[in-house]
């Protein structure tokens, strides 16, 4: 028992063993229907031997199979760090790059069995900057495995790594001491760890903690009881697993399921299709719409297999009502006397997973359930460290900080706290223009001011407005470089306007930021928040009646488009004018871009800070190609073209 | 039926309906590759679960290879048949024009014409925005870390390092034209898990997964099965008659079969379990290069 290669010698025969023989095999067979699932993670720090761990996991559970222990010895001689034995974690570490570097940087997924249980194992990385995988492989599993190298003891990424699958629901927590070969599997250095972490972890909420000292390499106390640590009187860590017991009895909680899709085969029958997030469901039972308070009987409750009497936590069923009420994709059929909070605003942890940081007033998709809506974050209330878990003040949040902040949704959507339910109570959030999966959320509580303040309803309306002066109201909003001759252009167009009887007004950028924004600089953030509210008092202005040209670089799309929604369809006029950076550069009225290339200025658009040029603006105008008398005329004409005009 | 649905296999098929049920709601033209294979069979039953009394509401497509075992077009058709679903066959004309096959160009060259190349302009031609598999994360290295909803551009082509985070069960079905997904149902599903649903659900399979006398020959230490007359016999070989199966099934001639007397599911199940080679061995392009697999996946391939 002296090498890594030799697993025979301890590895439980929880497999081979059934198919001796027939009999044998048909009691395994009929043992196998009455398996249970369990999805753990491990994470740990770099070198703290994670995909050693799975991999001996693999190894011993006879789930390696002959081709890939070949390919294995192969790989071990050419990246290997263990010499001339097997290396296990090269079983785990798939993609080129990662066999190269030695690192594991994305989430894998691995299986296993035993005769208790099917295992699903996600393991995570433990470099600082891949913290939002470990997030990602937390978001699913029951049970977090966490290494500690029992020569280092708890370390900076061990605290990190506990907040984050605390952060992500998880109440099991089993820490795995690993490498205690290499402490001469000393029992006093495993109970200073043991305590120092209990004492440490203490206010995470973990309904269990469970300290197992190991050595993945050799096999201690993964899946065979070590002989040379007596001391020990616990289970082995594949003990702990096999019997972890995780229910958290999610079909005793009220009844939820989201709307996935609307089962219409024929006008005879209307279902709806999901999966049951919590609490049990049977035929005669009322259910509302959380959104609407609709409510209606269960009539049936359909599957494949036929009408079930009664489903739970976990079933992917079709249910069919009483009644006829509006029902679609995306909302959420809930317990009539134990209903989902409701709320276009609320209060959420968010785990920012993009290159791209976030700014609050961008506006983003989030998708809770089977819901996609439009939200932005309204307040940072503040970030988190995840190292030392402080509150820090914060403007932006980057590619792996966490923060406790509001959101502000563009309808309600119904939901519950993740501590009282992880599947209606997370969400993401999707870039509008890349698509990607930008952040991850955790919410808390719904802000009460969403179901309180309600809007005014005022008589004069919009149209009303409008109609006095005669006039279809808009935004014509100006973008381009600084010095494009944006402000030139509008002023011209505003007084043709004004000459044509129409009513007008110019919202400038150099203007607006000496009075309304006077409060902010040239960040990121700060630009977007400019832009925010420029676009609040644009639609303030169209409400009146107003044509409002809008005068700003507005160098994001996202802002842009954020402007766009807030007022009614055909009412946001983009106009690009359209002048290469050379030629704004070389007349640089302002001086700015002498400055800006001096170092004396920062964040200056199209020098250190980006442009983002409209993709299909409604109006280009090509400055290279005529006077700014000419583009006015031209923008007049295209207005006239809308039917903006007569 | 009075299965426990807190077992395993019910959890595994609890996920994958939510999968299905989340693909056809988010896309507008999705479409399920279908490869006649056990795992196709378990995706399409799995289908046929997640929108009943509604029919799957998306078509099936085979990227017909033309080498495809003949008992396996067979079952697809009559596949199609049984359940009443639309079927789209397509193989590339230009591949088979220019007399690309297994025997003349070597696998690799072969693969990438009439498998690679054949997917990404059906997808393309029928505008496809998502695409089911029935890959596995156990089958292979760089398929363990892929994603469930796994986004493809424009070109059909998979960045492994620039894959978007997928948390809880919120899958991120957001493309631009002309990009897409590939949505893979099974993800969390074993070889295991696959034969004792199959078992659990008689679920229909190929012929070729039972062991049967079929006509042979021994080629660089793997047995072939000699499907149609376009197998070349080289000098010195011989047709054997052999009790054998397959694991897997793809292009008869890039397919070995192995030796066995497994002709029920039970003894296919417990076969399995005694065997010690992992399945994709009997597939002849996994071992073209080391990473031969993720190379094949940047390309488009499944």
């Amino acid at each position: 028992m002296n090498t890594s290669a030799s697993p025979a010698a301890m590895a439980t025969p929880s497999v081979a063993s059934p198919v001796e023989s027939p009999e044998a095999f048909a009691e395994y067979l009929a043992a196998q229907e009455k398996k249970s699932l369990l999805r753990f993670l491990t994470c740990g720090s770099v070198d703290d031997g994670k995909s050693t761990l799975i991999g001996r996991l693999l190894y011993d559970t006879k789930l390696v199979f002959e081709d890939h222990l070949l390919a294995l010895e192969k790989d071990s001689r050419k990246h290997g760090t263990t010499g001339e034995e097997i290396d296990l974690a090269l079983l785990l570490d798939g993609l080129e790059a990662e066999r190269e570097q030695g690192i594991t940087i994305d989430v894998a997924y691995r299986f296993f069995t035993t005769e208790r249980r099917k295992f699903i194992v996600a393991d995570t990385p433990g470099h600082e900057q891949y913290t939002r995988n470990m997030a990602t492989g937390a978001s699913t599993s029951d049970v977090a495995v966490l290494l500690v190298d029992a020569r280092h003891g708890i370390v900076t990424q061990t605290r990190r790594h506990s907040f984050i699958v605390s952060l992500l629901g998880i109440r099991h927590v089993i820490v795995a001491v690993n490498k205690i070969d290499l402490v001469g599997y000393d029992e006093k250095i495993f109970t200073q760890i043991r305590q120092a972490y209990q004492a440490f972890a203490g206010g995470f909420g973990f309904k269990t903690l469970t300290a197992i000292p190991i050595s993945a390499r050799y096999g201690d106390n993964v899946t065979a009881r070590s002989e040379r640590m007596p001391w020990y009187k616990g289970p082995t860590l594949l003990e702990h697993l096999e019997t972890v017991d995780v229910e958290e009895d999610r079909a005793s909680r009220p009844f939820r399921m989201a709307v996935q899709w609307v089962n219409r085969p024929n006008l005879d029958f209307r279902g709806y299709s999901g999966t049951i997030a919590s609490g049990r469901v049977a035929p005669g039972d009322t259910l509302v719409v959380a959104k609407s308070g609709k409510a209606s009987k269960v009539k049936r409750i359909v599957t494949y297999d036929g009408d079930l009497d009664q489903a739970a936590a976990g079933d992917a069923v079709t249910v069919t009502l009483e009644d006829e009420i509006d029902i679609s994709r995306g909302d959420l059929l809930a317990a009539a006397n134990d209903r989902p909070e409701v709320a276009d605003q609320f209060a959420a942890h968010l785990i920012w997973m993009h290159d791209e940081p976030l700014f609050p007033g961008r506006s983003y998709l989030l998708k809770c359930g089977a819901k996609t809506v439009t939200a932005s974050v309204t307040d940072l209330k503040h970030k988190i460290d995840v190292n030392t878990f402080e509150h820090l003040a914060a403007k932006e949040l980057r590619l792996n900080e966490v923060t406790f902040c509001n959101l502000s949704l563009s309808e309600p959507i119904a939901f519950d706290s993740y501590d009282s339910n992880r599947e209606t109570g997370a969400f993401i959030l999707i870039d509008r223009f890349t698509n990607a999966t930008v952040g991850a959320g955790m919410i808390s509580y719904g802000l009460r001011r969403a179901t309180n303040v309600h809007w005014q309803a005022i008589d004069v309306s919009k149209e009303s407005h409008a109609a006095l002066k005669a006039q279809k109201p808009a935004v014509l909003w100006f973008t381009g470089l600084s010095g494009s001759g944006k402000s030139t252009i509008a002023n011209i167009v505003e007084k043709k306007l004004h000459a044509m009887g129409r009513h007008t007004f110019i919202l400038d950028g150099d203007n607006v930021r000496h009075g309304l924004n006077r409060d902010l600089g040239f960040t990121e953030a700060d630009r977007v928040e400019n832009i925010r509210r420029v676009g609040e008092v644009a639609k303030l202005f169209v409400d009146a009646g107003l044509i409002v040209l809008v005068s700003f670089i507005s160098p994001f799309r996202a802002e842009r488009r954020m402007a766009r929604d807030l007022v009614g369809p055909g009412e946001f006029i983009e106009v690009y004018v359209d002048t290469p950076i050379e030629d704004c550069e070389a007349r640089d009225v302002k001086g700015l871009y002498a400055k800006a290339r001096a170092g004396k200025l920062k964040n200056f658009t199209g020098i250190d800070s980006p442009y983002e040029a409209p993709e299909s603006p409604e109006i280009r105008l090509d400055t290279t190609a005529g006077t700014a008398e000419e583009m006015a005329d031209r923008l007049i004409e295209s207005l006239r073209e809308r039917g903006m005009i007569a | 039926m009075s299965i426990d649905r807190t077992t395993h296999l019910r959890r595994l098929e609890a996920e994958s309906i939510r999968i299905i049920r989340e693909v056809a709601a988010e896309f507008r033209n999705p479409v399920m590759l279908y490869s006649i294979g056990k795992d196709s069979s378990v995706m399409l039953h799995l289908a046929m679960k997640a929108f009943y009394p509604s029919k799957p509401p998306f078509p099936l497509m085979h990227i017909d290879t033309t080498w495809k075992f003949r008992d396996m077009i067979l079952f697809r058709d009559e596949t199609a048949r049984r359940l009443g679903l639309d079927l789209i066959v397509h193989s590339n004309m230009d591949g088979i024009a220019q007399g690309v096959t297994p025997f003349s160009h070597g696998s690799s060259y072969y693969t990438h014409v009439m498998k690679t190349e054949a997917l990404k302009a059906a997808l393309t031609k029928y505008g496809f925005d998502a695409a089911f598999g029935g890959a596995r994360r156990d089958e292979e290295k760089s398929r363990a870390k892929e994603r469930v909803f796994s986004f493809r551009t424009a070109t059909h082509t998979w960045d492994p390092k620039n894959q978007r985070p997928e948390l809880w069960q919120l899958y991120n079905g957001r493309v631009a034209k002309g990009e897409s997904i590939r949505a893979f149902p099974l993800s969390n599903w074993t070889e295991l898990d696959i034969w004792q649903y199959i078992m659990a659900e008689n679920i229909p399979i190929v012929p070729l997964y039972y062991a049967a006398e079929r006509p042979t020959v021994e080629r660089d230490g793997q047995i072939l099965m000699l499907d149609d007359e376009r197998f070349p016999v080289a000098a010195g070989e011989t047709v054997e008659t052999r009790l054998i199966r397959f694991r897997t099934l793809g292009c008869y001639p890039l397919t070995s079969a192995f030796e066995s007397e497994a002709t029920t599911l039970p003894e296919i199940v417990r076969e399995m379990l005694i065997a010690r080679t992992s399945e994709r061995s009997g597939r002849l392009i996994d071992h073209d290069d080391a990473a031969s697999m993720e190379k094949k996946k940047r390309e488009g391939y499944f």
